[in-house]
């Protein structure tokens, strides 16, 4: 697996993600502090932290489904507080706590999803094609989600949040609970889709999974304390692993 | 184990939303009944239509308007217009009065009265048309003054236990059995398959406490709650309608408690059998509600059902406690005259929980 | 258009694929019609009566036959005393007790004059009423043989003569006018639950969230959501009303496609108001308590079980905003007296009213945005 090279990133046409100084309080408690980074169009960005540290909340704002204190975004040239609906049609999103419809099938569920987000029957047809391919699930198709181990719910769940072929699409904590085969499977497939030309937002908490990442930032307590590429950040804090660069600025606080 | 009840109070107490419902529902439920829900008949909406329009049909529309059950509702000018009347809803009864009554009433002593009663609702018009025909008969007393009968037997009827013949009596043993039921019952049933379904369930049993603590634990708060709503709704009938406690308080209450523990039992029995919340609603809505309500003479008396259903009432819990309240309200009535519905109700609580333990023991093993 | 077909689409495939939900689409709806019709009943059909006659003459037997007469009434034993027969009222096994005083006929005889005791257990109270009336009108008609008896066989006639017809149903069958009323129920409560529990259920698994962040517009998810309750309660009523045709043989003097016109527009407000239930609740918990609160409100003041004429002028206003009573109302009116579409029309418009305002309330309730 290629790490750290850019070539499939392009900025012709300015960050695909913009985030000014943005706040979320929830009453007196700071969620965020005053965020500020860009993100590249194809580029695998991921935003690492702690539990609790405030991911969660920046990504769901970022995908519209809730609104900023203060600051400025704009996701796909769209603004996060009136032009919502525009970035939900522009973003593909899977979230933390599973979202298939369990007493559906696979082939159901790809079918109701593409089909909120207005794609034809005829492509809808298509891209779970090719989907299941990529993932040699083609046998599942018509088998109740149930029926089907987690880790295999997981890659679902990833095809279904690109099926309509998002321009950026919004991982919240993708890998939490899989087995370590699958989870190296699942970034090969982030991969697979960043060289689409999808950009791939991701959360997590596994360090490891860092050094997957085109350019990573690590937030502490609601703020974002450091971001670069992987080697870099080892560099910088002259460490040999993401999970060391972590644990120092974590300690740092 | 304290520490375990503590948690259960805090879950209940703190959804507040439920917690409107829990103690607000038996409020609104029994002002509602109390006030709103009844049989009697009032102000019914009649029309009449007077052919002769003399004296004497004018004093017994008067009688009849002024008794309190009627009011003039719209006008209805001759027979032909009378279906239409009824289609629109708007009348409950046409009272008809040939022409020339009061002539035909001197001349002949016979002259005609038709009542016609809008009988899509058969109880109400059977009553309208009893009540019409007192009145005239009343009146036709009055007015043939003299006129006694050649024998006379008096009767002299008593209304027992409830002289001025109040819907809220005969309601208010049902509403607190229902409240019961459904607090005890439907909540434990829920809020174990709840635990069951969050998963939280299999935390407790791997704990050292044992699952008759567990028990005792989850069904505290509700024993607590529903004797809350229970006492709530005897104090509310007692000041504001002014239903008697003739017998017991002390006994009342013990029943209360020995019901209360039924229901509950079969809460958890409702529990054991369901894997999620949506059954347990489902279950608790099918088997507790309908059967409380219909089958335990809480509004319809039994006697008057089919055999079949009357059986069926008779594995019906809510059934043989709304005797007991009504007897120790109502009759004043001691335990000498419960001892078997007593029982009964005993019996059910120690069967709902055998046969859960059996469930909970089978699902450990 | 298209978003919504998929969501309908998804939205059946998961009823059907329940198999605790079948059961409650078919077979719940016969078992509430059959108990429910049969149970659900005012009207007296037995009334056990203890008879204490300290007379013991020819004439108070005479008196007694006639209570043996009428089916409704069992005479349930012969007592001595008062107390004994109270006794038996205490146990509830006697409902009514006549008590016919030593020197009764007697009296009769001598002074043309005597009373009996006619003694009711009174805590149905409507119930007692109708008992002592039956009671007294035994009494009555049998003053009414000895004064004839008096006057040598001589035919007597009371002056003012009442005559009494019940229109649309004759034999006061009491089942007739229920039926159509638990119809209403049955569709209500199969609407507002299932639609209430309906996108809680969603919160709860979070898939909820899967759907806020796509393009689907908030209507189109009300629509999406509602559609199918819809379709499943008008299929309910269909069920229904063709078991109650058969096994009640209710008369239908109306027109059934205006029973079915009122249904649609009455359940656009019942799934309205469940749906809103369920954007307001955050657990199926908590959902199924509201939706059950109202639902018993609702119905209780709706006029299924009691006559809304019987209610003081506070709750029969207050029924302007019970949706459950206007479609009972049509619902008999229709079935029962054959009203038409005019005789109905300003109920119909206050359902509609509801259902436009229920909706629109889910649609705004609903939040794509939190």
């Amino acid at each position: 697996m290629q790490t750290g090279s850019l070539e499939h990133i392009s900025d012709n046409n300015g960050p695909i993600i913009e985030v000014q100084d943005l706040v979320k309080k929830f009453g007196s408690f700071v969620a965020n502090d005053h965020l500020n980074f860009t993100v590249s169009r194809g580029e695998i960005f991921g935003f690492l932290g702690a539990n609790g540290a405030g991911k969660t909340t920046a990504m769901r704002i970022l995908c519209g489904l809730s609104s900023p204190t203060s600051g400025n975004a704009t996701i796909a040239g769209f603004n996060v507080y009136t032009q919502t609906e525009k970035i939900k049609r522009n973003i593909g999103y899977m979230s933390q706590k599973f979202s298939l419809y369990d007493d559906l099938t696979v082939w159901e569920n790809f079918r109701f999803y593409g089909g909120i987000y207005g794609l034809k029957t005829e492509k809808i047809r298509e891209r779970t094609e090719e989907l299941l391919g990529r993932l040699g699930l083609q046998g599942e198709k018509n088998k109740i989600l149930k029926e089907i181990p987690l880790g295999w719910k997981q890659k679902l769940a990833f095809s279904v949040a690109v099926i309509h072929q998002p321009k950026i699409v919004f991982l919240d904590e993708p890998t939490g609970g899989v087995d370590p085969i699958t989870r190296r499977q699942f970034w090969e497939m982030i991969h697979e889709t960043a060289k689409e030309g999808i950009t791939v937002f991701v959360t997590t908490h596994y360090m490891d999974e860092a050094e997957y990442c085109d350019r990573v930032s690590i937030m502490v307590d609601g703020k974002i304390v450091a971001l670069d590429t992987p080697l870099k950040l080892k560099e910088t804090y002259r460490a040999a692993s993401m999970e060391d660069v972590f644990l120092k600025l974590a300690r740092a606080k | 184990m304290k520490g375990f009840i503590i948690k259960e109070f805090y879950h209940i107490f703190r959804d507040i939303r439920s917690m409107v419902i829990l103690f607000g529902m038996p409020v609104v439920q029994v002002l509602l009944f109390g006030f709103a829900i009844s049989n009697e008949v009032k102000n019914a909406p009649i029309a009449i239509l007077d052919h002769s329009n003399d004296y004497v049909t004018q004093q017994i529309s008067n009688k009849i308007l002024s008794s309190g059950f009627f009011q003039r509702g719209d006008v209805v000018r001759n027979e032909a217009e009378i279906h239409e009347i009824f289609k629109k809803g708007k009348i409950k009864e046409v009272i008809i009065f040939e022409k020339d009554f009061a002539k035909n009433l001197e001349k002949n002593r016979e002259a005609k009265i038709q009542l016609i009663a809008d009988a899509s609702d058969p109880n109400t018009a059977n009553l309208i048309v009893n009540y019409t025909n007192a009145i005239v008969n009343n009146y036709q007393q009055e007015y043939f003054d003299g006129m006694a009968l050649p024998v006379e037997i008096s009767t002299e009827s008593q209304m027992l236990y409830n002289p001025g013949l109040k819907s809220v009596f005969m309601f208010v043993p049902g509403i607190i059995t229902v409240l019961l039921m459904l607090i005890s019952a439907m909540m434990t049933s829920i809020s174990i398959a709840r635990e069951k379904e969050l998963g939280t369930m299999e935390i407790l049993l791997v704990s050292p406490l044992k699952p008759a603590q567990i028990v005792i634990g989850k069904v505290l708060p509700y024993v607590l709650l529903s004797f809350i709503n229970a006492i709530t709704i005897l104090i509310m009938s007692y000041f504001i309608f002014e239903m008697p406690v003739k017998g017991s308080l002390v006994l009342l209450l013990a029943e209360s408690i020995l019901f209360i523990v039924m229901a509950l039992s079969l809460g958890i029995f409702i529990s054991t059998v369901s894997n999620s919340q949506q059954m347990a609603m489902m279950l608790s809505m099918f088997a507790l509600m309908l059967p409380t309500i219909l089958l335990s003479g809480f509004i319809f008396p039994i006697e008057n059902m089919p055999l079949a259903l009357q059986v069926l009432s008779y594995i019906m819990p809510p059934r043989w406690f709304i005797v007991i309240i009504k007897a120790i309200m109502l009759k004043g009535l001691g335990i000498q005259y419960v001892w078997k519905e007593t029982l009964i109700i005993a019996g059910m609580a120690l069967f709902f929980i055998g046969l859960s333990v059996k469930k909970f023991k089978i699902r450990l093993e | 258009m298209r978003t919504i077909r998929f969501i309908l689409q998804k939205e059946f495939r998961q009823i059907f694929r329940n198999k605790t939900m079948l059961p409650v689409i078919f077979v719940i709806p016969i078992i509430q019609l059959l108990i429910l019709a049969f149970a659900v009943t005012f009207e007296i059909r037995n009334i056990n009566l203890v008879v204490v006659d300290q007379d013991h003459t020819t004439t108070s037997r005479a008196l007694i036959s006639k209570f043996k007469a009428p089916k409704f009434y069992t005479l349930k034993s012969y007592l001595p005393n008062y107390d004994q027969a109270a006794e038996l009222l205490k146990k509830g096994q006697a409902h009514q007790v006549l008590v016919i005083p030593n020197g009764f006929e007697r009296d009769i005889v001598k002074d043309s004059k005597a009373s009996v005791k006619l003694v009711t257990n009174a805590i149905d109270g409507s119930a007692a009423a109708i008992m002592n009336a039956y009671g007294n009108g035994i009494i009555m008609d049998f003053n009414q043989e000895l004064v004839v008896e008096s006057m040598g066989g001589q035919d007597f006639k009371q002056p003012m003569q009442v005559s009494y017809s019940y229109w649309f149903n004759p034999e006061l069958n009491y089942t007739t006018y229920m039926v159509p009323g638990i119809l209403a129920l049955l569709v209500t409560i199969i609407g507002m639950f299932l639609s209430s529990m309906n996108v809680v259920r969603e919160k709860e698994i979070g898939t909820i969230e899967q759907i806020n962040v796509s393009p689907i517009r908030k209507y189109q998810f009300v629509i999406g959501k509602l559609l199918p309750f819809w379709l499943i309660a008008l299929f309910e009523l269909a069920f229904g009303l063709t078991l109650a045709r058969i096994i009640f043989s209710i008369p239908m003097v109306g027109s059934v496609p205006l029973v079915f016109l009122v249904a649609a527009v009455y359940l656009f407000a019942v799934l309205g108001i469940g749906l809103f239930l369920s954007t307001l609740a955050n657990t199926q918990q908590q959902a199924m308590f509201l939706a059950w609160f109202f639902a018993v409100v609702f119905i209780m003041m709706s006029g299924l079980f009691t006559p809304v004429e019987s209610m003081p002028y506070w709750a029969q206003q207050l029924n302007m905003i019970n949706p459950i009573a206007y479609f009972i109302k049509m619902m008999r009116m229709i079935l029962l007296k054959g009203s038409g579409f005019a005789d109905i029309a300003r109920d119909l418009m206050a359902v509609l009213i509801y259902a436009i305002v229920a909706l629109s309330m889910a649609v705004w309730r609903y939040r794509k945005v939190s």
